[in-house]
């Protein structure tokens, strides 16, 4: 069925779909709608869910947990301070192993407060163990929602799915949906080998683990996400054969012939795939990368795309403040170490707390790459992208 | 005319809140408040959440401080503790300060801290769209709350007192001159002083409620508040579904700050 529906709604007809055992959240802007409307949905018996309204996004955060211990299927959705508030529980489903899924706004994190987009919230979290994947549009919102449920309980590891704040949530789309029993059949049900609900088998969980075992469990935690990369490949291989979209986990546009490429997360890479079709236009050999998993990191699949070309220009919505540059920067640098054939880089930061980014400076951006690979110099490696006084 | 161009910061206006919003009777309120305490304006800092009523600081000229949702009054513990010579102020909503913050509220009350919390009371979560708050009456409607809040609601005021708030009153928007009358008076107490007002959310409060406009809510305001002194020879039965106004309670307690500072001059003293 072909709608319209902002990214917001387009996530929560996905949860309506998925139909959740348990939803327990706490409202923010911009991600309020995704669970307004989920409630709605409740309300009006199209789903069975518990649905549990909390005082605050660590209680939110803290049922499902809860929940997703007794072997619930859980879902929430939350943005930016929500997130951080969430902090300490993030790391607890993580370490517990619960398959919670969260429907993300990316809002830029306080202070100074703001509630529009950029990647601070969650890059923040991206040491907490849960996998991230970042929607380029409405469309992508939905299908990697219901992608994440599966890739989440077969990795037991809790996913983030994320869409930009106002950008993608707010924005009204096309969306193709999937037919409403199509879903359930491709989930199938919760398989939960320990669960708190079986009293025949009891079992404890998140128990003090000191220096006898505590390296141990950890390490199968770094173990499991190190293991999730091919079970996202095979659901997004499993969705696209059933449902006509396929995804990667690294996105290569216009690349194979291309002399330098962008690389960026989120709704930014649609504006710049724009930008590529027009130098294209132009004769310029430009191409683009969209790390739409950020983690696990895909280590191979963003190796092979950015060696084809001879300079990379990183676009990274968000700062480590930590002298490195940005997220995306510092990680592609850590892996090119290796690497025979190194890209130059740059790093561009760029539309902190919303600042608006054109096809035009894009465009702008893809022009300084081709003179940084005529010259073969980058002069400045790291710039923070249209702010005053730069 | 009150000189309200003497704390307005006219640059910041046009203001975020709805035609109807009783936050800004609050906001002049407190103004009248603070000029009638003669506490003068470099001395007061005004600190708040995040949500509509915790815009305010915006709007104003004093020392303003605007944190997150719910932690208004922890900032304003560090900041009191840190200049105890500063007059401390929070404005916070319902949500902000019972719901998120709930932890917060009740230790400031515990021990005791002097500061002045004026809680715009509107019985819902109006920044985010009108979903149920701790003190969205049971059985009322919500955005979360469809068929009626099934949760029993705080009662902030009750709340302060049982904490242990050494100055606790409650008024109305549409009994804003009594309103800065206790806002002055608990400015003028040293210890944690609440002041709850209930304020009008025409747009998220009253619509799922059918209480009409905001002048319908100051109507009913007007219709159903009862002074504390007569309240208090009514019975339980005749006291159901009212509002009651005025100081509900009034003590004097070991204030935090003060003890803390003479904690610190006794240990000085000691090492010497
Ligand atoms: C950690 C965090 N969670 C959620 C929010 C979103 N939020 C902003 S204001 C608000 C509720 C406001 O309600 P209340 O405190 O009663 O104030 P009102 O807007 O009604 O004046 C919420 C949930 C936030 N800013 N930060
Ligand atoms: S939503 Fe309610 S509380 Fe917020 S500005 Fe509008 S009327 Fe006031």
């Amino acid at each position: 069925m072909i709608v319209a529906r902002t990214g917001n709604e387009a996530m929560a007809e996905a949860m309506r779909q998925i139909n959740p055992d348990v939803v327990a959240a706490y409202p923010i802007t911009p991600a309020t709608e995704v669970v307004q409307l989920f409630s709605s949905f409740v309300h009006d018996g199209l789903v069975d869910t518990e649905f549990v309204p909390a005082e605050s996004e660590h209680s939110a955060i803290s049922a499902c947990a809860g929940a997703a211990a007794a072997g619930a299927r859980v879902m929430t959705s939350t943005a930016s301070q929500g997130l951080a508030l969430m902090h300490e529980i993030l790391f607890i489903a993580a370490g517990l192993r619960a398959p919670i899924v969260i429907c993300l706004v990316n809002r830029s994190l306080s202070s100074p407060i703001n509630i529009h987009c950029d990647h601070s919230d969650t890059l923040a979290s991206r040491d907490a163990g849960w996998i991230q994947i970042y929607a380029e549009n409405a469309q992508e919102a939905y299908d990697t929602t219901i992608q994440a449920v599966k890739i989440a309980e077969e990795a037991l590891l809790p996913a983030l799915v994320t869409t930009d704040a106002f950008i993608i949530s707010h924005g009204m789309e096309r969306v193709e949906l999937v037919d409403d029993k199509a879903v359930p059949k491709f989930l199938g049900e919760r398989k939960v080998k320990h669960s708190l609900l079986d009293v025949d088998n009891p079992v404890t969980l998140g128990p003090l683990d000191l220096q006898d075992y505590f390296f141990e469990h950890k390490r199968s935690e770094i173990d499991a996400m190190n293991h999730v990369l091919p079970t996202i490949e095979k659901v997004q291989k499993e969705y696209g054969d059933k449902f006509g979209r396929y995804y990667s986990t690294v996105e290569e546009y216009k690349l194979d012939d291309a002399d330098v490429a962008i690389l960026a997360m989120g709704s930014t890479a649609g504006t710049a795939k724009v930008a590529v079709e027009r130098l294209r236009e132009q004769g310029k050999k430009v191409g683009l990368i969209r790390s739409r998993v950020y983690r696990p990191f895909p280590q191979t699949a963003m190796l092979k795309a950015m060696t084809k070309v001879k300079v990379v220009g990183i676009m990274d919505r968000a700062d480590t403040l930590s002298t490195l540059g940005g997220h995306l920067y510092t990680e592609c640098r850590s892996i090119l170490y290796d690497a025979d054939n190194r890209p130059l880089l740059k790093n561009y930061i760029y539309g902190l707390g919303g600042r608006d980014i054109s096809i035009e400076e894009i465009e702008a951006m893809y022009d300084e790459l081709l003179t940084i690979q005529k010259s073969g110099q980058v002069d400045k490696n790291i710039v923070y992208y249209g702010v005053r006084g730069e | 005319m009150f000189p309200y161009e003497h704390y307005l910061r006219y640059d910041k206006f046009p203001h975020i809140w709805c035609t109807g919003c009783g936050c800004g009777i609050v906001l002049k309120a407190m103004l009248r408040a603070i000029e009638r305490s003669k506490i003068s304006k470099n001395s007061i800092a005004l600190v708040s959440g995040i949500g509509c009523s915790s815009r305010t600081p915006g709007y104003v000229d004093f020392n303003t401080l605007h944190t997150t949702h719910g932690r208004a009054i922890a900032f304003a513990t560090g900041l009191k503790l840190a200049k105890p010579e500063l007059k401390i102020v929070v404005v916070s909503g319902d949500g902000d300060a019972t719901a998120i913050g709930g932890n917060h509220f009740i230790h400031a009350a515990r021990r005791n801290v002097d500061m002045t919390v004026i809680i715009y009371n509107n019985h819902i979560y109006g920044m985010t769209g009108g979903q149920a708050s701790p003190t969205t009456p049971l059985g009322n409607r919500a955005s979360t709350a469809p068929y009626g809040s099934i949760e029993p609601s705080f009662d902030i005021s009750g709340l302060a007192i049982a904490a242990g708030a050494s100055f606790v009153a409650r008024s109305t928007c549409y009994h804003a001159t009594q309103l800065d009358k206790l806002i002055t008076r608990g400015l003028l107490k040293r210890g944690f002083a609440l002041i709850e007002a209930l304020t009008p959310c025409p747009t998220y409060y009253a619509r799922p409620n059918r209480l009409g406009t905001s002048v319908d809510m100051l109507r009913w305001y007007k219709d159903n508040s009862i002074a504390v002194e007569r309240a208090r020879k009514m019975s339980e039965e005749e006291r159901r579904g009212k509002v009651i106004i005025g100081v509900l309670h009034d003590t004097e307690r070991t204030e935090f700050s003060d003890e803390y500072q003479k904690l610190i001059k006794k240990m000085k003293g000691k090492r010497r």
